[in-house]
């Protein structure tokens, strides 16, 4: 066990865990932020990402000592108010159905957005296919991405 | 207005109740807005009036609303609170919606399954709305002075015209709460109706675009431990010895421990039942620690030899689980051999054996498909807090109703001692129907004296069974020398369970028909996954008649419409279970959107057509080919549901199913070797992915006012044999084998 000093959602906790956490367990256990949601724990179905530095990652293989000053953003601090146009769009779009993986959805398009503002439908699939969504809303993803690139 | 009672026999639909309450809850909401900024919705009343089991009135007006049935992702959690709201008459805008417990007495079948949620409770929903109306104009009128029948209702106010005085809800809710329930009330007419068939968006849409706690996996009580299960990792085994003396000095770890899901002599129902009895549990203060103090238990396993259940209820008897450790390469040498001899006829028509004999010509295809695993995102999990007199349950199940009664079995308590509450559940697919990880959490919790949360990890969620049966069907047609098909067979199984619906289309349409079944014993545990038998039959139907149309020369749509031709105006057969006008309606409706008299350039296009859960749904897949692939640019859907409740929400399940078909059908396997699954994570179980997707989905629903019919499973099965058909005209190459992309 050790002590860690996080930075999530512009403020700084403390945590006295095994530094082979991954931050999803952090997240989930210790902040009581459960929005990061677990999946599947191999990176392959994005539903745990996160932003590290702005950056989408996969929360379930990002060790809590791996993590440093770096700044952790989770669904729950994307937005002051729910109200980040990503966010919008998904709910003027209807996207969700059990819910589960958008979490991990709206932080991945969030960053993607960020390098690539004006993305061709194509980019957007490519950059998305990280991300299962087991209802198979895809189609409404994409439609909200798309969305939320006009506003 | 339609007069309907309150009452059918003893049964009283509505009855007026106190509803328990939800247990203690550390940040965990169960109410939901129809609103979705919080700035918009009133200010939440200092009291509330319950009318009814399913609602209660604040005194500002505002409308609590009770969802009766598990949500797993079909947006009933919205739709059913229309319902009620449509018939109360009160505006979408002041309706909160809040998630019911599991409570016999007042709701009805609060199972998600089937496809059945709105259908059965189209009524009972209306109903409530409707004697709670009835009851604040009766309230009002005795306030007033007037007859009832001088008062109108509209958004949650009451009217009298004649003096010009007008009401609040909430202005009589106190009083209308202590009247008696009306005998009979008026339900609106289809035509009245102003919430039903307008969109109302997710009530939790906000909650989940925020991360906010919804799902059972995000449950959490003071006190509460972490559970994980170690099971055998093949079917076909069991727990031989352990040794957990490392794992137990690992940090954060609290117990590990053997224990079994059932007491000696419990009656087992199909609902409950898990290939695994035995099992081993690691408890410890947090998630991570468990996961790797699980690693360090050093298990041996042994082969089970042969396991027998004596299952009781709905699909009881003697369930045998055989000794054998099998393989994918056995069973499908054994479905083949199957499929080649005589099985037990479930429907015959006419002479079929004569008329093959007399054949001009004959046409014979297989058909097979693999397990696939449900893998809803969440994974299986569960709270628990039971204790020699009490069990409190917490989670995502699909079928709390069967779990109540496998619960209070297991404990020796009365069900008044059980206490189930539903979570948001992230997916169900039919996983969710079997809850013996409900069993499990609360064994583990007696057993260490605590609340626990049970939490699968996805490995485990993959490979402990409960899967899509794997199927074979054998098809057969004969046809004379006019190339009409004079008789067919289909000879359907499964490995444990068997796909046929002996009387489905083409019953009813054909003169001479035989319809066989059969089934494989299997120490495999399976399980009704969406569309439960249709989910691949559909595909092997509609793939036949395909392939048929070509081999008599005939348009495969002009074929499939003189075959509903005949089941309309002279039906083979009294049994047939579809409506043949609907079955050809959502044909020519997809016909008509998709243009498929006109050939389009450079587009490959399948068609198919099927029923399933009382509802009606054709699909024309269109591919082209992008940069030397073939990608699914189009899918047309053709829907008949009878009344859509919720439109935009309908279409969202019906994008979600028919990709969901063509994921299915394209990419996902479960294959054995040896007992073991030789798929347990994402990396190795493909399911589709954005990339994958088609480019865009039509959707196109008949209009009619029959009462609404099943949605989350009819859009799944159809589109299999579209893309299957699809696929031939592009590659020319037909597939008789799911997964296509591996086939």
């Amino acid at each position: 066990m050790a002590n860690f000093e996080l930075i999530v959602n512009g403020k700084t906790h403390k945590v006295d865990v095994d530094p082979s956490t991954p931050i999803l367990w952090v997240l989930r256990d210790h902040l009581n932020l459960v929005g990061t949601k677990f999946g599947c724990g191999i990176a392959q179905c994005g539903a745990c990402s996160i932003h590290l530095n702005g950056m989408a990652v996969r929360s379930c293989q990002l060790s809590v000592a791996s993590v440093g000053n770096g700044k952790i953003t989770t669904i729950e601090g994307l937005s002051e108010n729910g109200d980040h146009p990503v966010q919008k769009a998904w709910i003027e779009n209807d996207v969700p159905q059990c819910g589960y993986c958008q979490s991990g959805q709206i932080m991945q398009a969030v960053s993607f957005l960020r390098s690539n503002p004006n993305p061709t439908d194509e980019e957007i699939e490519s950059a998305m296919n990280g991300n299962l969504c087991r209802c198979s809303t895809y189609i409404r993803i994409k439609k909200a991405i798309k969305r939320a690139v006009k506003s | 207005m339609t007069k309907q009672k309150t009452y059918i026999g003893r049964r009283a639909f509505i009855k007026t109740s106190i509803l328990s309450g939800g247990g203690m809850m550390v940040a965990f909401s169960w109410l939901a807005s129809c609103n979705l900024t919080t700035d918009q919705v009133k200010t939440l009343p200092k009291e509330w009036f319950k009318i009814n089991g399913f609602l209660k009135i604040g005194e500002n007006g505002l409308v609590t609303i009770m969802s009766p049935n598990p949500e797993i992702g079909q947006n009933i959690k919205t739709s059913m609170p229309m319902l009620v709201a449509e018939e109360l008459d009160v505006d979408w805008k002041d309706v909160i919606v809040e998630q019911a417990p599991l409570n016999t007495d007042i709701f009805q079948r609060q199972i998600a399954g089937g496809s059945n949620s709105i259908s059965s409770s189209w009524m009972p929903l209306r109903m409530a709305g409707a004697t709670a109306r009835f009851m604040l104009i009766a309230a009002a009128a005795k306030k007033w002075g007037v007859s009832v029948s001088e008062i109108t209702t509209k958004l949650g106010e009451l009217y009298h015209k004649a003096s010009g005085r007008k009401l609040g809800y909430g202005k009589v809710a106190s009083s209308a709460a202590q009247l008696k329930v009306p005998k009979e009330v008026d339900l609106k007419e289809t035509s009245d109706f102003s919430i039903i068939g307008t969109s109302k968006k997710n009530v939790d849409g906000k909650k989940i675009v925020t991360g906010q706690p919804l799902f059972g996996l995000d449950y959490k009580e003071e006190g509460m431990l972490i559970a994980m299960l170690i099971h055998p990792p093949s079917f076909g085994m069991k727990l031989k010895s352990f040794d957990a003396s490392t794992a137990k000095q690992m940090p954060g770890i609290i117990d590990v421990f053997e224990f079994n899901n059932y007491k000696e002599n419990q009656s087992k129902g199909s609902f409950d039942l898990s290939a695994h009895t035995t099992q081993i549990a690691v408890i410890g203060n947090f998630t991570w620690e468990v996961i790797q103090a699980k690693k360090a238990v050093k298990v041996e396993w042994e082969e089970s030899g042969e396991v027998t259940h004596e299952i009781e209820g709905w699909g009881g008897g003697k369930k045998t689980f055989p000794s054998k450790l099998e393989s994918t390469q056995d069973h499908l040498k054994q479905m083949e051999e199957m499929s080649l001899i005589k099985q037990k006829v479930i429907r015959k028509d006419g002479d079929p054996e004569r008329a093959f004999k007399n054949a001009d010509r004959i046409i014979e295809r297989t058909y097979t498909c693999p397990f696939i695993a449900h893998n809803t995102m969440e994974p299986m999990n569960f709270f628990a807090d039971v204790t020699k007199d009490f069990a409190r349950l917490v989670g995502p199940i699909q079928t709390p109703e069967f779990m109540e009664a496998a619960i209070a079995d297991r404990f020796n308590l009365s069900k008044d001692n059980v206490d189930i509450m539903m979570t948001r559940m992230g997916g169900g697919f039919g996983r969710r129907l079997y809850g013996h990880f409900m069993l499990e959490a609360a064994v583990i919790s007696k057993k260490v004296k605590s609340p626990i949360k049970l939490i699968y990890t996805r490995e485990d969620d993959m490979t402990s069974g409960t899967y899509r049966p794997s199927y074979h069907v054998r098809y057969k047609a004969a046809v004379d020398k006019n190339n009409n098909v004079t008789a067919f067979l289909v000879r359907a199984g499964g490995v444990q369970e068997s796909c046929l619906f002996a009387n489905r289309f083409p019953a009813g349409a054909i003169e001479n028909y035989l319809a066989e079944s059969w089934t494989i014993k299997s120490n495999i545990t399976t399980g009704a996954f969406r569309a439960p038998g249709s989910n691949f039959i559909a595909s092997a139907e509609q793939s036949f008649l395909d392939e048929l149309s070509e081999f008599i020369d005939k348009d495969p749509m002009d074929f499939r419409l003189e075959l509903f031709e005949k089941a309309i105006n002279d039906p083979i057969g009294k049994q047939n279970d579809y409506d043949a006008s609907r079955y050809a309606e959502v044909l020519k409706l997809v016909k008509e959107k998709a243009g498929w008299n006109k050939q389009k350039p450079g587009v490959s296009r399948g068609l198919a057509a099927y029923f399933c859960h009382k509802s009606y749904v054709a699909n024309v897949v269109d591919i082209v080919n992008k940069d030397g692939k073939q990608v699914i640019d189009k899918v047309y859907c053709a829907v008949d549901c009878g009344i859509v409740v919720n439109p935009d929400s309908a279409k969202n399940l019906i994008e979600g199913g028919t990709v969901d078909g063509i994921g299915h059908s394209m990419y996902s396997q479960i294959t054995f070797k040896d007992g073991t699954p030789e798929q347990d994570n994402f990396n190795r179980y493909r399911l589709i992915r954005h990339s994958e997707s088609p480019k865009n989905i039509e959707i196109y629903f008949v209009e009619n006012n029959i009462d609404p019919t099943g949605l989350g499973e009819p859009p799944f099965p159809s589109v299999m044999g579209a893309l299957a058909n699809a696929l031939y005209k592009a590659s020319g190459k037909r597939h008789y084998n799911q997964p296509f992309s591996v086939s």
